[in-house]
C-alpha cells in the first residue's frame, strides 16, 4: 500500500493528534544538504516530507521559497541530481515523502520517466500546482497509476463546491488545503474567519483527508489547522531556519518537536 | 462546407487550445480567477455598449484606423511594394494601447477596483498606467529590477500617469519574473483585482483574447488594401515577436487566407547561436511558461533561460501559444534578425521615409531583403511601436 495512504488510514483508527509535513527545498542551502534534511526531519518528528524541486519560474510561491529556489539552482540542483541523491533513502526513511514542484521540469525529464524514477527511489506523491486537472485526467493518471504515484491536489477558499467534489472524486492520499488566497510564506496565521472555510469542507463529508498548508509556523497555528484537519503543512518557516541555520540537523529536529508540542527528548525517546 | 469546417482552424478552440498549444496550466489559486474571464470575455465583448464603448476610443483616443501607408522609397529599393501598418501613431506610441484599451473596459464590466500588469521595455505599462488614469483605476506594474534601471523614461510615464511601480527582485529580475510578481499579486487579491497581461501569452483565454483586441490591426489592414491596391489581401504579412501580440494582431484577419504568407521574425539578438539570443522557435523547446503550453527558451533540466535581445519588448523567453501552433503546423514563417540587422533596417527606414521606428518594429523591417518578394507583390509590415524610447541605443551608431 502507498505509505500516504497508509499513514492517514493509521491515524485515524490510532489517535487525533495532528499529522506535520514539513516542505523544504531540494539542494538547499548546500547542494549535498537534502538527505540531511530529509533524516532530520523524520528523527524530528515530520510525519510526511515535501521535497521541493527548485524551478526558476516559482508563481505559486511567494519570497522564502523563491529565494531558497534560486540558491539551490545556484548550486547546481537539478531533477537528475535529486533522484541520485535519494536514490537510497529508503534504507533510513520510513515517512512518505512526496517531490513538489512545477509541471515544466517534469515534463522535459518526460513524465514516464519521471514516474518510473519516483517509484525506484520511494516517492509516493507529487505535487504539481501547475498541473491542470483535466490534463492530469486525460494524459497523465493511467501512467502515475502504474508505478503508483499519488498526485496531490489543491483547494482554496474560492475553490467552488462542485470542483472540490470532483476534487476529491480523483484524488488519493489527501487534499492540500490551501489557507488563504495567497501565495506561500503569508503571515496571516490561522485567522477566526478560515473557520468558516474549514468548517465548509468537514461538512462535505469528502473522501480524502486533508492537510493545512500555507500560513503554518509554528505550534500555536500547527496545533489550529489540525483542529479543521488531518493535520497542517509547513514550508516558508521552515526554510527560514534552514537559512539561519548553523548547526541542520541540531536546528531541524528542534524546530519539528518544538512545532509538534513535544520536548525533544520525549520525541527522541 | 469543408471551407467551413476549415475556417478558424487556427483560432483558439473551445478547450482552450491551439492544436498542442496553450491551455490553462496554473495554480489553483489562480484558478476562479481564469475561470471569472473565462466565462465572460466573450459575451462581454460581444455586448453592444463594450463595443461602441471600444471602437469611440480608439477613434477618438488612441487615434484609429491607423494610417497605411506606402514606402515608395523603401518599396523601389527592395523591388516590391511595401505597405507600413502604422502602429507607431497610436497614443503612448505603439499598438500596446489597444488590447489596454479593451482589457481596462473588461475590468470595469467585471466590477474590478485595481489593475495590476507586468512590464519589460515599459510600453505596456505606459499603456496600462494610461487607461488607469482615463478610467480612474488604482493601477501597480511590476517590472523587473533590471529592466527599471535600464528603462527610467518609461518609469517616469508610469508614475506622472499615477502608476505604482513596484521592483521584481528575484530570478533575472526581468520581464518573466515581472510577469510571476504579476501572477502573484493576482493570487493574493483574486477578489477586486484584474490582470491585464500585455501579450498573446498566459492561461486561456488571454492568449485569444489579447489576440482579439490586437485584430483590429489586420481588420483596417484588410479595408485599406482594398481601396488602395484593389485587393483586400497582400502577398506577406511581416511582424516581429516577443510575446507576439502586434503579429498576432496583424495576421488574425489574414489566417484562414491561405496564399497571404504570414512572416514573424524573432530576435536574434547578437546571434542565434552565440547564447546572446531570444530566437524562441530556433532555439526553444515545447513547454509550460506562464500558464500556457508552448515554446520556450530552456534548459535541458526545463528551467527558463533569460533571452538576450538589444529590444527589450522581445527580450522574452516564450511565444504566444497561437504563435507556436502557426510555427509547428508551418502556417507561419519564422524568420530572425540580429541586433545589427535591426539597427541598420531602423536606420534605412529614417532615412529612406523620414520614419523613426522602434527597436521591435526594425527586426520586421530587417528581413524585407530575405522574402523572396517579387515586384507584382504586396507587402505589408507592422509598424508595431515608435523610436523615440530607443533613441539612446540609435545614438550609439550616429558617427
Amino acid at each position: 500500500m502507498n505509505r500516504i495512504v497508509n499513514l492517514f488510514q493509521n491515524k485515524t483508527e490510532q489517535d487525533k493528534e495532528g499529522l506535520l509535513n514539513v516542505y523544504f527545498t531540494a539542494g538547499f542551502p548546500q547542494l549535498d544538504d537534502t538527505l540531511k534534511v530529509l533524516k532530520a526531519l523524520q528523527e524530528g518528528g515530520a510525519d510526511l516530507v515535501e521535497i521541493g524541486m527548485p524551478y526558476s519560474d516559482p508563481v505559486a510561491d511567494g519570497e522564502t521559497i523563491q529565494k531558497s529556489n534560486d540558491q539551490a539552482l545556484e548550486n547546481g540542483m537539478t531533477v537528475r541530481i535529486l533522484f541520485d541523491q535519494l536514490k537510497d533513502m529508503r534504507q533510513t526513511i520510513t515517512v512518505p515523502v512526496l517531490l513538489m514542484g512545477y509541471v515544466n521540469p517534469v515534463l522535459q525529464f518526460g513524465i514516464e520517466n519521471f514516474c518510473k524514477k519516483c517509484a525506484e527511489v520511494g516517492i509516493d506523491g507529487l505535487i504539481l500546482p501547475d498541473m491542470p486537472m483535466d490534463v492530469y485526467q486525460n494524459e497523465y493518471k493511467p501512467i502515475f497509476d502504474a508505478y503508483g504515484i499519488l498526485n496531490i491536489f489543491l483547494v482554496t477558499p474560492q475553490t467552488s463546491e462542485k470542483r472540490i467534489r470532483q476534487i476529491d472524486e480523483i484524488s488519493e492520499g489527501f487534499i492540500y488545503t490551501v489557507s488563504s488566497a495567497s501565495v506561500t510564506g503569508s503571515s496571516t496565521g490561522v485567522s477566526d474567519d478560515m473557520e468558516t472555510y474549514f468548517n465548509r469542507l468537514n461538512a462535505m463529508n469528502l473522501k480524502n483527508p486533508r492537510l493545512i498548508g500555507f500560513g503554518i509556523k509554528d505550534n500555536d497555528t500547527f496545533l489550529k489547522a489540525s483542529r479543521y484537519a488531518a493535520g497542517a503543512i509547513i514550508g516558508s518557516a521552515f526554510i527560514r531556519v534552514l537559512q539561519n541555520s548553523n548547526d541542520l540537523e541540531n536546528d531541524i529536529k528542534t524546530f519539528v518537536s518544538e512545532v509538534k508540542g513535544k520536548p525533544l527528548e520525549v520525541a527522541l525517546a | 462546407m469543408e471551407a467551413v469546417a476549415e475556417k478558424n482552424s487556427f483560432q483558439v478552440n473551445n478547450k482552450g487550445y491551439y492544436g498542442t498549444f496553450g491551455g490553462a496550466f496554473i495554480p489553483e489559486m489562480l484558478y476562479p480567477n481564469v475561470e471569472e474571464l473565462r466565462e465572460n470575455y466573450l459575451q462581454i465583448i460581444a455586448e453592444p455598449a463594450f463595443q461602441k464603448e471600444y471602437n469611440d476610443l480608439l477613434r477618438d483616443y488612441v487615434g484609429r484606423p491607423t494610417p497605411l501607408y506606402r514606402a515608395n522609397r523603401l518599396s523601389e529599393k527592395y523591388q516590391t511594394n511595401i505597405f507600413l501598418k502604422r502602429e507607431d501613431l497610436c497614443h503612448t506610441g505603439a499598438h500596446k494601447i489597444n488590447n489596454t484599451i479593451g482589457q481596462i473596459l473588461l475590468a470595469k464590466r467585471l466590477g474590478k477596483q485595481r489593475v495590476v500588469a507586468e512590464t519589460g521595455a515599459g510600453q505596456h505599462g505606459v499603456a496600462t498606467a494610461t487607461v488607469c488614469a482615463l478610467m480612474n483605476i488604482e493601477c501597480i506594474v511590476y517590472m523587473g529590477e533590471l529592466d527599471i534601471e535600464r528603462q527610467a523614461p518609461n518609469v517616469a510615464r508610469m508614475k506622472m500617469l499615477g502608476a505604482e511601480v513596484r521592483s521584481a527582485t528575484c530570478g533575472s529580475k526581468t520581464l518573466k519574473d515581472a510577469t510571476n510578481e504579476a501572477m502573484r499579486h493576482w493570487i493574493n487579491n483574486p477578489v477586486d483585482t484584474h490582470y491585464i497581461i500585455g501579450s498573446v501569452v498566459g492561461p486561456h483565454p488571454y492568449p485569444d483574447m489579447v489576440a482579439r483586441f490586437q485584430s483590429i490591426i489586420s481588420e483596417e489592414m484588410r479595408w485599406q488594401l482594398k481601396e488602395q491596391t484593389g485587393s483586400e489581401t497582400p502577398d506577406y504579412v511581416v511582424a516581429c515577436v516577443g510575446g507576439g501580440s502586434n503579429a498576432a494582431g496583424a495576421f488574425y484577419h489574414f489566417l484562414d487566407d491561405e496564399n497571404v504568407k504570414l512572416v514573424a521574425v524573432e530576435a536574434a539578438g547578437q546571434g542565434v547561436n552565440t547564447g546572446h539570443s531570444a530566437a524562441t522557435t530556433a532555439l526553444g523547446k515545447p513547454g509550460v511558461l506562464h500558464g500556457s503550453r508552448t515554446i520556450l527558451m530552456q534548459t535541458e533540466d526545463g528551467q527558463v533561460t533569460e533571452p538576450y535581445s538589444i529590444s527589450a519588448g522581445l527580450d522574452y523567453p516564450g511565444i504566444g501559444p497561437q504563435h507556436a501552433y502557426l510555427y509547428d503546423s508551418g502556417r507561419g514563417t519564422f524568420l530572425s534578425a540580429t541586433d545589427e540587422e535591426a539597427v541598420q533596417a531602423a536606420f534605412e527606414l529614417t532615412r529612406l521615409e523620414g520614419i523613426i521606428p522602434a527597436l521591435e518594429s526594425s527586426h520586421a523591417l530587417a528581413v524585407l531583403g530575405r522574402l523572396g518578394a517579387s515586384l507584382n507583390d504586396t507587402v505589408v509590415v507592422n509598424l508595431s511601436g515608435r523610436g523615440d524610447k530607443d533613441m539612446a541605443t540609435y545614438m550609439k551608431y550616429i558617427d
